[in-house]
């Protein structure tokens, strides 16, 4: 059996600087500098990235054996539908068409999920959304197999969809996504699953934990400000569909060759489906086009392994771009109700917040992101009195799932909203407002959490506030219409344009919360090669784009001394690394190579004293590695790691764990749920065509604390993508879904920002360690996606005078003309 | 499916006349997208792209022959002189990867009423030049869009070229999209005015079932544009050439926009692009002497 082309390690070896653009006022006394070249601290170059932008690079996708057959997958036409029968004969007949499987063709359990299994492998009894896996085909062509799909005859029945969320979440006469009696796993109790909602969480703080009203809280406070709010179905708009290859195994089993954001967490969903042991399904990475949280579902795994074992070939499915819009989660639309009150002199004296997240027709993480909403609903502040409901509903929606911000960007939105509408309301400048009610080390979030790590909000605040302006535009002379709104489609020579300022800051858990048990694995070894010393890092931890291949090197380089590094693929033959999620990788499996190279550290130390080069009693640390040697404080080289290793290797397997997190209380939502906390603060200048309704970003500019910088040119790429994920929320991305039906699965009108959109940023990082964490870092992927957002509205809203409270804005809503 | 891959004019005509149901394919940035999407399963492509006259430009008579083949990024950068319109939509057509494949004959054998060539060839008055075995026939663009998708175009017939008028005033494009650039119009709108005839031309996109032109705002601002002087046409004048506009459009709810909205931005890319034409025709003046 050939093996599948993008197997090869990645060196991570001759690191080369790349300048960086971050600008790092440095608060903390800096951290100790690696002193091997490509260490912590440093920006070597990604060993994947001349790969990728010469287009070499091997993507899921670009996977190829040459006895492989193409699989596809026929997809439900109908958001909600009873299955009344499914006739495959026209399609078996077919020329070339090597199996064509349904539900009763699931070897084992006929449902996955990634916390909940209520996802049909192949949908049987009921489809619950348009586009649901109905039957799959294994082919020698791919468009055989698209053919074959022509011929499955699906008789349904066809049912009203289920639409709207708000009605899904109240009303007892809703009809329901999934029916009683559907033998479904027991939900967690603390969920208060019912109905159709998946989740409720409340979180009832001062007042409100005693029962007391709005009415009642109201009256405490001189102002009150109140919104509705509305946050479209945001898509995570990967540029690598999803794709891969599974092979059949001489011993009944299937390795899958899959672009995944958690390898162990598909094959914990994979086996039982196939019925097979765990370590009958192998996982190995293959190259991913993007993440975002839309891998973290499972959409062709199951399907490619089914086909693979039935035909006894490898089986490849790669989905086009219409169908991924159909095969991976998006991020929960979500409804909002908004109350602020506060003091004449602008102290928060109580806020409410309802919310309502459409979860679509699986559970998918829903129960998760509510988990967030609700404890982080409110935001950075300190409010005496707080009450905040959130609910995850199914609908016969796409169904959505994860997405960078996870469950913190909807409320961001709102809860930024507001503060704006409060500071107008009492005169004060936003800035102020949000300066005078932040939260810092010390505070406690409305779940009750301490926080017991840095929180310089106040401090980012104002140096969102000072950082320099982009210069106005000019009022005269030539004008570049690309600088304008609307750019190059030539639609202002600078009639209507009107500039805006906005800020916004957020609040986002790190890593897993709510009691997760999170871990991360890594192996270590160090050896000698061609006389050199060398390490191996061994993770099972997915790469996605974010850089996290070269930060495994540089731990690696800085705490073994040594400057050749190789990370290997990431496959199931070492433990799990958790999920590349939440913005935990650099912490988790940070966490884990660092605890591993320690632990071939000291067995490293041991052998020195083995070989009497210091006393038994001399300590580790005085010991050191470096250049390839050990070194001891007092004594300098003591031998090189060549001489001491000879043909031996040190190896060594190390599990990390973050702290441990509690569930939220299910009545009082009050627990210390998270792990660690992010914020990012933005100002937003725009320049806003008010007559057209078109926006033109000038600057976007962000203050971000990250603990420690451990690569700061990548560090600057995710704060950059991460603002221009935002940007596309506020402005474009939409998934437009009437009729439980999307409107436009492609890039054609699903539109993301392009560089003529995004415009060049400022960065200011402040480094202040996180006691709790590996190098005292903080998770940065995620925070200024929250924040960008309510930035840039409140800019537009500045430049308008428009209330806009739905997001993305649309040229609809900015010249004030209706939209449904 | 059949791939024919003619390597001269006369071959391609004499293929397409035996395969009429043959997709000519020149940048395939439309087909191969309908095929990649698996709307489209032709039982056989006719490839352009070997065929030298498609990608020529030459003088026809005082007006410009343009090869149907030509692509975007040379009108931008060779063209904008004598076809100042076009170029502009060119400009404004999706990234430089797809202007350097997308050509005119490609958007009139689509005929997508958001097309972004098609106002500015209704606004000057272009002709489509069709040939097949039987012959050539010019076009005006004015008549050659029917219906949806729809044009004057036979089965048997290519799109050969298109003749541009020599400008002989000012011409402007302005297209709406919701982000900066890469872009299908939500509307669009081109204007060209013709001093010496005095005259004025149109072209709406996206904004009906296929591009329109909007004769009543053409006669309005025939008789009211200061054909002598090109003084700056009052508020009420821009304003009711706005209005004309907007009412000749035919525009529908879709993903990319509301009818409402596509009628208001259009009423205010017609002020505006007739704000710079006004300013273009006097700095032409002021050159002349
Ligand atoms: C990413 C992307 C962005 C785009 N953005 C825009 C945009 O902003 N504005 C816009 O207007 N369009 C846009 N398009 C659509 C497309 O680029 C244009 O319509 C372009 O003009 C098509 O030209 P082509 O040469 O590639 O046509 P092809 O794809 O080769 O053909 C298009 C159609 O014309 C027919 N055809 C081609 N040549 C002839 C001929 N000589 N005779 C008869 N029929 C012929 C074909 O059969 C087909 O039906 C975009 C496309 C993509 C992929």
């Amino acid at each position: 059996m050939t093996t599948p082309t993008p197997r090869t390690p990645v060196p991570v070896h001759s690191p080369r600087e790349a300048p960086s653009p971050v600008h790092s006022p440095r608060e903390a006394p800096p951290s100790p500098a690696s002193s091997t070249p490509g260490g912590v601290g440093s920006s070597p170059r990604r060993p994947d990235g001349t790969l990728k932008v010469t287009g070499e690079f091997a993507y899921s996708s670009d996977m190829w054996m040459d006895d492989m057959l193409w699989g596809a997958t026929l997809r439900s036409p109908h958001p909600h539908a009873r299955i009344r029968g499914i006739d495959v004969t026209g399609a078996v007949r077919m020329p070339g068409v090597h199996a064509v499987l349904t539900h009763e063709d699931v070897p084992g359990e006929k449902r996955y999920g990634l916390e909940y299994r209520d996802q049909p492998v192949l949908a049987f009894g009921k489809v619950r959304y348009r586009g649901e896996p109905v039957a799959i085909v294994a082919a020698d062509h791919p468009e055989t197999a698209r053919r074959a799909l022509d011929r499955v005859r699906v008789d349904y029945e066809v049912l009203e969809p289920v639409s709207d969320p708000v009605r899904a979440a109240f009303d007892p006469d809703c009809p329901l996504v999934h029916e009683a009696g559907e033998d479904l796993p027991p939900a967690h109790p603390a969920h208060h699953r019912s109905g159709n909602r998946v989740r409720y969480q409340p979180v009832r703080t001062g007042a409100f934990a005693d029962g007391a009203t709005a009415a009642e809280v109201r009256a405490l406070a001189d102002v009150v400000v109140t919104g509705e709010y509305q946050v479209g179905m945001q898509d995570q708009a990967f540029l690598g569909p999803e794709s891969g290859l599974a092979v059949p195994a001489e011993d009944g089993g299937v390795d899958l060759h899959i672009a995944t954001q958690w390898l162990h967490v598909d094959q914990s969903q994979i086996a039982p489906c196939l019925g097979l042991p765990p370590e009958k399904v192998r996982l190995t990475l293959a190259g991913v086009g993007g993440a975002f949280g839309a891998r973290e579902d499972m959409s062709m795994q199951v399907h490619a392994c089914m086909l693979a074992l039935r035909t006894g070939r490898p089986v490849k499915i790669v989905y086009n771009r219409e169908e991924s819009f159909h095969g991976h989660v998006h991020r929960h639309p979500a409804r909002l109700r908004y109350e602020h009150g506060a003091t004449r002199d602008g102290r928060l004296v109580y806020a409410t917040a309802e919310i309502v997240l459409d979860g679509g027709a699986y559970a998918s993480t829903t129960a998760a992101v509510v988990g967030v909403a609700s404890s982080l609903g409110l935001g950075p502040y300190e409010i005496p009195h707080a009450r905040v409901d959130a609910y995850g509903v199914y609908t016969t929606n796409p169904p959505c799932g994860a997405m960078r911000g996870f469950g913190a960007v909807q409320a961001c939105f709102c809860y930024e909203s507001q503060l704006d509408r409060l500071a107008a309301e009492l005169g004060l400048h936003p800035v102020e407002l949000r300066i005078r009610n932040a939260m810092s080390e010390g505070s406690r979030t409305a779940t009750g959490q301490r926080v017991d790590m840095p929180l310089p909000m106040a401090d980012m605040l104002r140096r969102a506030r000072e950082m320099p302006m982009p210069p106005e535009r000019a009022a005269a002379g030539p004008v570049d219409v690309r600088a304008l709104p609307g750019g190059v489609a030539n639609t202002s020579r600078g009639e209507g344009v009107r500039r805006g300022v906005g800020y916004g800051v957020g609040l986002k858990n790190l890593c897993f919360s709510e009691g997760f048990d999170d871990y991360s694995t890594a192996r270590v070894r160090l050896e000698v090669v061609g006389g050199e010393p060398a390490v191996q890092v061994h993770t099972a931890a997915a790469e996605v784009g974010q850089g996290l291949v070269t930060i495994k090197g540089q731990i690696a380089r800085t705490e073994l001394g040594v400057e050749r590094v190789t990370v290997l693929p990431s496959d199931t033959r070492v433990g799990s690394a958790g999920s590349s999620s939440a913005s935990r990788q650099s912490y988790m499996t940070g966490g884990a190579v660092r605890a591993a190279c320690l632990a071939v550290r000291a067995r490293v130390f041991e052998l020195v004293r083995a070989a009497g080069l210091v006393g038994d009693d001399h300590p580790d640390e005085l010991l050191g590695l470096a250049g390839g040697k050990v070194v001891s404080g007092a004594r300098g080289v003591l031998v090189s790691l060549a001489d001491l290793l000879g043909a031996s290797a040190v190896e060594e397997t190390r599990e990390f764990r973050h702290r441990a997190t509690e569930m939220l209380d299910p009545t009082t939502g009050q627990g210390a749920s998270h792990t660690q906390f992010g914020m990012c603060v933005h100002r937003a200048v725009v320049d806003v065509d008010v007559d057209l309704g078109l926006v033109k970003v000038v600057a976007l500019d962000a203050v971000q604390d990250v603990g420690r910088v451990l690569h700061p040119q990548q560090l600057a790429g995710q704060i950059q993508g991460g603002s221009a994920q935002g940007l596309g929320l506020a402005l474009m991305e939409e998934i437009q879904v009437s009729g439980s039906v999307i409107r436009n699965p492609s890039f054609t009108d699903y539109l993301i920002p392009t560089i003529l959109d995004v415009p060049p940023m400022r960065i200011e990082v402040l480094e202040h360690p996180d006691p709790h964490a590996p190098y005292g870092l903080r998770g940065a992927g995620e925070p200024p996606t929250l924040s960008s957002t309510p930035a840039i509205v409140a800019a537009v809203r500045a430049a308008t005078g428009r209330p806009l409270s739905r997001i993305p804005v649309r040229p609809e809503d900015i010249v004030g003309i209706e939209r449904d | 499916m059949e791939f024919l891959s003619p390597a001269t004019w006369e071959e391609a005509l004499a293929a397409k006349s035996a395969r009429p149901d043959a997709v000519p394919i020149m940048g395939g940035t439309d087909v191969m997208v309908e095929l990649n999407f698996d709307r489209r399963r032709p039982a056989a492509l006719l490839d352009l792209t070997r065929v030298p006259e498609l990608r020529e430009w030459a003088p026809d008579g005082d007006r410009l022959r343009l090869g149907a083949g030509v692509p975007y990024a040379v009108i931008v950068d060779r063209l904008a002189d004598r076809a100042p319109a076009l170029a502009l939509a060119s400009r404004a057509v999706a990234s430089p990867q797809i202007r350097n494949r997308g050509s005119v004959g490609g958007n009139l054998g689509g005929a997508s009423p958001a097309g972004d060539a098609h106002p500015p060839l209704l606004a000057t008055d272009a002709v489509v030049e069709l040939a097949s075995v039987r012959g050539v026939r010019r076009v005006p663009a004015r008549e050659f869009y029917l219906g949806p998708r729809r044009t004057a175009r036979s089965d048997d017939e290519l799109i050969a070229a298109v003749l541009l008028p020599a400008p002989a005033g000012p011409q402007q494009f302005a297209k709406i999209g919701t982000r900066n650039a890469m872009v299908i119009a939500v509307a669009s709108f081109a204007l060209a005015l013709d001093a010496g005839r005095r005259s004025a031309g149109t072209g709406i996109g996206s904004a009906g079932p296929t591009p329109l032109r909007a004769p009543e705002a053409e006669e309005f601002l025939a008789a009211e544009f200061d054909w002598a002087g090109g003084r700056p046409p009052s508020p009420a004048v821009a304003q009711e050439f706005g209005a004309l506009v907007a009412a000749a459009a035919r525009p529908i709810d879709d993903v990319r926009g509301s009818a409402a909205y596509r009628r208001h931005a259009l009423s205010v890319l017609a002020r505006r692009t007739l704000g710079w034409a006004a300013a273009d025709y006097r700095r032409e003046m002021a050159a002349c002497g």
